[in-house]
């Protein structure tokens, strides 16, 4: 058991990187997935990791291979269409899935452009896909500076936030953090992004987010419990999904993902806010 | 409390309204209406379904720009007045308790980072037991009946302490006794000097109860003692102003009509502008 459980990290750099990768992701990821989610805001995060791809892409394109490069290029295209679709959305008719959709197909879209001008063959499965198990210092340093970052602003924005989730239009009438929170928080959300792509690539950093957070969502009542279970269920995973690839020499990415998954029909099935609970047996009802 | 100072001036307009014009797409909502409000004064807004009630509460909170005229509010800061909307937007399902909600209410002492005291704390249940809701602090807010979060809405505005409050059709689908109770907070919201501007549609209501009255049917037409203003008359030619939107509406050659209704010199209570223009065929 402990040679099953215990040893890949004791006996591989590599893992404990990974697992530190990992812990990072939990910590910051997964608190803005929560919100991502109680906003109902869910699929905006995957169409952001599309709008961050080109960036991302170009980034790879001009300088190689470059961390830095690609981190920037990937927070520049994010930022551009988190500010652009939160501009249209609070100033005109359109609502947000509707303006952010149009930013991201157009961002995706200029990205495949830019690619293609070049004409090259490109291995971008680094970007599509990440590599966990190949975190570099520089990488891990950013993935931990965001974690870090984004736990600080979160604490920052918290009552601001929960109150522009729960009732926009009290906070916009009592003070101006509305636009603080909204923006605030996008910005959180293009960060927390480009962190997951190093790990488990551009199409799947959305998966550490939102997954523990529906999971978690379905067990807890109120919020600190939904961030804590939330935060638990991604580092878990996490730790189980780099488990599975070191032992079945799979890819940790797509792994961690589906263990996440598991964690959620897990919830689906046995939590009180999952599929089964309305279809037990009536408990006795309390007196008032 | 609040209001003593300002009742102090009772010559001093609380809100100064002119010649305001409030509306979707350059259709007027509200049109040309003008008048002062009294600090102190407890206000029914009254008129038929799509007579601009809510649309004027939304322009005094400043939640919408008026396209014609103006409001001037000197003695209130936008941030200190209250206003409770029709339609919240509220989130149901976000887990958040009865109590949070009630807090948000301490917003302009606490702010966006500032922790509860003990005092405060106490404010709250007290609060929710100023509206009958205590021992609902740990419930969350999506197990609420509507009458019951109609309550802690209540017990939120007592929170905010604002010198003006706006509350729009705040009887909408609640029960008798709900109702009664929620009149009676603001009853005492009148005798502590603030001044309530309240969308009604229950003229018994507002008979027995409202002191001032405002009939709108997007044009003003009567402001003024609630006796003088719920006439067969006035009542009647609000329901025939009341129509609906016309596309191709010409411009509106009132745009720089002066202000109406000079505010008489050391009046008390709000100015009547019971002749409003009776010409409802231009539009913005």
């Amino acid at each position: 058991m402990t040679d099953f459980l215990i040893s890949p990290f004791t006996d591989f750099a590599f893992m404990r990187r990974a697992l530190a990768g990992c812990l990072a992701l939990a910590l910051g990821a997964t608190p803005v997935g929560v919100f991502l989610l109680l906003r109902r805001m869910s699929l905006m995060g995957d169409a952001m990791s599309h709008a961050i791809l080109p960036g991302a892409a170009l980034g790879y394109l001009t300088f190689g291979l470059s961390l830095g490069a690609m981190t920037i290029g990937g927070i520049i295209a994010g930022l551009f269409v988190v500010l652009a679709a939160g501009v249209v959305t609070r100033a005109s008719v359109l609502k947000e899935d509707a303006s952010l959709a149009a930013f991201y197909l157009l961002s995706l879209a200029a990205g495949v452009m830019i690619v293609s001008l070049r004409g090259r063959n490109l291995d971008l499965l680094h970007v599509l896909f990440g590599s966990v198990l190949a975190l570099d210092d520089g990488s891990l340093l950013l993935i931990t500076t965001i974690a870090s970052v984004t736990l600080f602003c979160l604490a920052l924005l918290f009552r601001p936030l929960v109150m522009e989730c729960f009732d926009p239009a009290f906070l916009r009438g009592v003070s101006n953090w509305s636009a603080a929170a909204h923006y605030g928080f996008l910005m959180l959300v293009v960060l927390n992004l480009v962190s997951g792509f190093h790990a488990l690539g551009t199409l799947m950093a959305v998966g550490i987010m939102i997954l523990p957070s529906a999971a978690a969502r379905l067990w807890a009542r109120g919020l600190p419990m939904l961030l804590l279970l939330a935060v638990l269920f991604a580092f878990g995973s996490g730790a189980a999904g780099l488990l599975l690839s070191f032992h079945a020499d799979v890819p940790a990415g797509p792994a961690i993902v589906l263990m996440c998954g598991l964690v959620y029909f897990i919830s689906l099935l046995a939590a009180p806010g999952g599929l089964l609970a309305g279809r037990l047996p009536v408990r006795h009802h309390l007196e008032s | 409390m609040v209001g003593d100072e300002l009742n102090t001036h009772p010559a001093t307009p609380l809100i100064r309204i002119e010649n305001l014009t409030l509306g979707y797409d350059r259709h007027p909502a509200v049109h040309h209406l003008s008048g002062d409000i009294a600090a102190g004064a407890l206000v029914a807004v009254i008129g038929p379904n799509g007579a601009g009630k809510s649309t004027l509460l939304k322009g005094l909170a400043g939640e919408l720009r008026p396209i014609g005229g103006r409001i001037l509010m000197p003695g209130v800061h936008p941030r200190a007045l209250a206003y409770l909307p029709q339609r919240g937007e509220i989130d149901h399902g976000f887990p958040v308790s009865v109590f949070d909600v009630v807090a948000m209410g301490l917003w302009r002492e606490v702010g966006a980072f500032g922790g509860l005291s003990r005092a405060q704390r106490q404010r709250v249940h007290d609060a929710l037991a100023a509206v009958g809701m205590a021992g609902f602090e740990a419930r969350l807010i999506g197990s609420l009946s509507g009458g019951q979060l109609q309550r802690a809405r209540f017990a939120r505005l007592i929170l905010q302490d604002a010198p003006l409050i706006l509350l729009d059709e705040p009887f909408a689908a609640i029960d008798t006794r709900t109702v009664d109770d929620l009149i009676a907070l603001i009853l005492g919201w009148h005798r502590e000097g603030r001044t309530v501007l309240t969308v009604v549609h229950d003229l018994e209501q507002v008979r027995r109860h409202f002191p001032t009255c405002l009939l709108l049917s997007r044009e003003p037409v009567a402001f003024g003692p609630t006796a003088q203003v719920l006439t067969t008359e006035l009542l009647a030619r609000a329901r025939h102003l009341s129509e609906a939107f016309n596309d191709d509406a010409p411009e509106c050659q009132l745009e720089g009509a002066p202000a109406t209704a000079p505010p008489l010199p050391g009046a008390a209570q709000p100015q009547a502008h019971p002749e409003a223009h009776g010409h409802a065929a231009h539009r913005h």
